[in-house]
């Protein structure tokens, strides 16, 4: 990759993981909202580790369960992941066995949850949870299309959090320099305007300056 | 008991024959053994049927045979893979690590009681490699010539689609009905969009017997699958809803109608479910 390429894509990968993030985030809180449930979960698959990882939540376990993992394949999660296809159970806490996964996992026992796959034309990239929606009449198929909705969004925003990480990380790998590029042209790229053509200016004096020791 | 890499070509199909035609005096070789009435209604479909003599086989995340409402299970296995991703069938010691099996074979007894099921378990040995499992497990399946496979289950992979449809071919022609659910989500999955299965979405009614064909394929026909109570691990019944619950029900309704008339075909099969439909002659 050349070095004027490497800095065109960290100009746009740099700060927006951050971004990314914040829209998850987002999905939850909707989610959570229009349902009017008690918590919202997204959950992203590490191909690395066959782990699913909290990635973004909303409501209970907000503060505590970022970043907590399990495995893939085991669970309503892991069964929604691997079958690809959504599930919506009630009065979960008859099954102690659910109960008990659910809470070493969480801390937090729901009644209910809607759960489904996130998915990214081939990918599984992980599952939207929503737990606790009022149970205030019999669960339609229209609210299933709505949680289909809310995945879609959701993987679309989970698979540019991928994208960015990883080419965070190739940039991370590929030296300092870059990434020192990269976080300069983020920075002009904030700037107002007549700043940002006052620095552009300097910034080509500057290569100007270093061309010409680089050719004496 | 070990099986060959499932990315490979399946098994040689069965006999070549030099001609498939039928020479002119041999209509006698094609009599069909099942006798066609002149209207085909839910009594002549299933009434009186148990199930009894038809082998299910529900491939999902294993089944908890200690349930009240699944009863006895044949036989339970679990797929997994080795190291250098060869696919391995061994006796599942561990039963259902997520509850759906249980409900699934919980619905398919309760609409077909004298069933033979047994669980195939293609759940729990990681996400990765998920794709090779469900094939090694649909292929015993398969092999073992049961007479419905349940599938609530899909996989979105293009690499596993070809191979996919010849297995589901390869049912179809050896009488083995495969039953898999409908994505209800704007992805391209398999196996259900293949016409060689029977593909399941849901509809909101509360009657098990009730079944809708749906004149706009590829979902094929809509079984109940909202707010259904189902059995679950630990001895739970829980109220769930999704097209992964409304598959066994028609599940059930294959093993009613296969325990009346066993040599049907899946062809013939699928037009008996579609002429006792709700929507066409189902109340008949």
């Amino acid at each position: 990759m050349s070095e004027e390429l490497k800095a065109a894509v960290a100009a746009g990968v740099v700060g927006s993981q951050g971004t990314f993030r914040s829209l998850l985030e987002s999905v939850t809180e909707v989610a959570r909202a229009i349902f009017g449930a008690e918590a919202a979960s997204i959950f992203l698959l590490d191909e690395e580790t066959d782990e699913l990882v909290f990635e973004a939540i909303a409501g209970y376990g907000a503060d505590t369960l970022l970043g907590h993992r399990f495995p893939s394949s085991t669970g309503i999660a892991g069964w929604v992941l691997v079958t690809r296809q959504p599930l919506v159970i009630e009065d979960v806490t008859e099954d102690p066995r659910f109960a008990k996964d659910f809470a070493e996992t969480t801390g937090y026992i729901p009644k209910g949850l809607m759960a489904v796959p996130l998915l990214h034309e081939e990918r599984a990239l992980g599952v939207l949870e929503v737990l606790d929606r009022p149970q205030r009449t019999q669960f339609s198929l229209v609210e299933m299309d709505l949680l289909g909705l809310f995945a879609n969004q959701a993987a679309i925003a989970l698979d540019l959090l991928r994208r960015a990480r990883h080419a965070e990380a190739v940039l991370a790998s590929s030296g300092e320099g870059a990434e020192v590029v990269a976080r300069l042209a983020t920075t002009v790229e904030n700037l107002e305007e007549e700043q940002r053509d006052a620095a552009l200016r300097m910034l080509s004096g500057l290569e100007e300056v270093l061309r010409r020791n680089e050719g004496g | 008991m070990a099986q060959p890499d499932s990315n490979t070509d399946p098994e040689p199909h069965e006999e070549l024959r030099p001609a498939w035609s039928l020479p002119a005096g041999a209509s006698a070789d094609v009599a069909l053994s099942v006798e066609w009435p002149g209207e085909i209604t839910r009594d002549w479909a299933w009434g009186g049927s148990t199930g009894k003599g038809v082998r299910v086989c529900i491939l999902d995340s294993g089944v908890d045979a200690e349930h009240p409402l699944v009863g006895h299970v044949e036989r339970a296995v679990a797929v997994s893979l080795t190291p250098d991703g060869e696919a391995v069938i061994a006796d599942d010691t561990e039963g259902d690590l997520c509850g759906h099996g249980t409900a699934c074979a919980g619905i398919v007894r309760s609409m077909a009681p004298d069933s033979d099921i047994t669980s195939v378990r293609v759940l729990g040995a990681g996400f990765t490699g998920s794709g090779d499992i469900l094939l090694a497990g649909l292929r015993w399946a398969v092999e073992q010539g049961f007479d419905v496979v349940n599938m609530s289950l899909s996989t979105t992979k293009r690499q596993f689609a070809g191979i996919l449809h010849e297995l589901t071919d390869r049912a179809y022609f050896r009488r083995t009905v495969l039953v898999a659910s409908a994505h209800n989500m704007p992805v391209e999955s398999y196996p259900w969009r293949f016409s060689s299965v029977i593909s399941v979405g849901s509809h909101e009614e509360q009657d098990a017997m009730t079944f809708y064909a749906n004149p706009d394929p590829p979902v094929e026909f809509f079984a109940r699958g909202v707010d259904v109570e189902v059995a679950w691990t630990g001895g739970a019944r829980i109220r769930c809803t999704g097209n992964s619950f409304a598959t066994p029900h028609m599940t059930g309704l294959c093993a009613l109608v296969l325990g009346k008339h066993p040599d049907l075909t899946p062809f013939q099969l699928k037009s008996v479910l579609y002429l006792t439909s709700s929507n066409v002659g189902g109340g008949r």
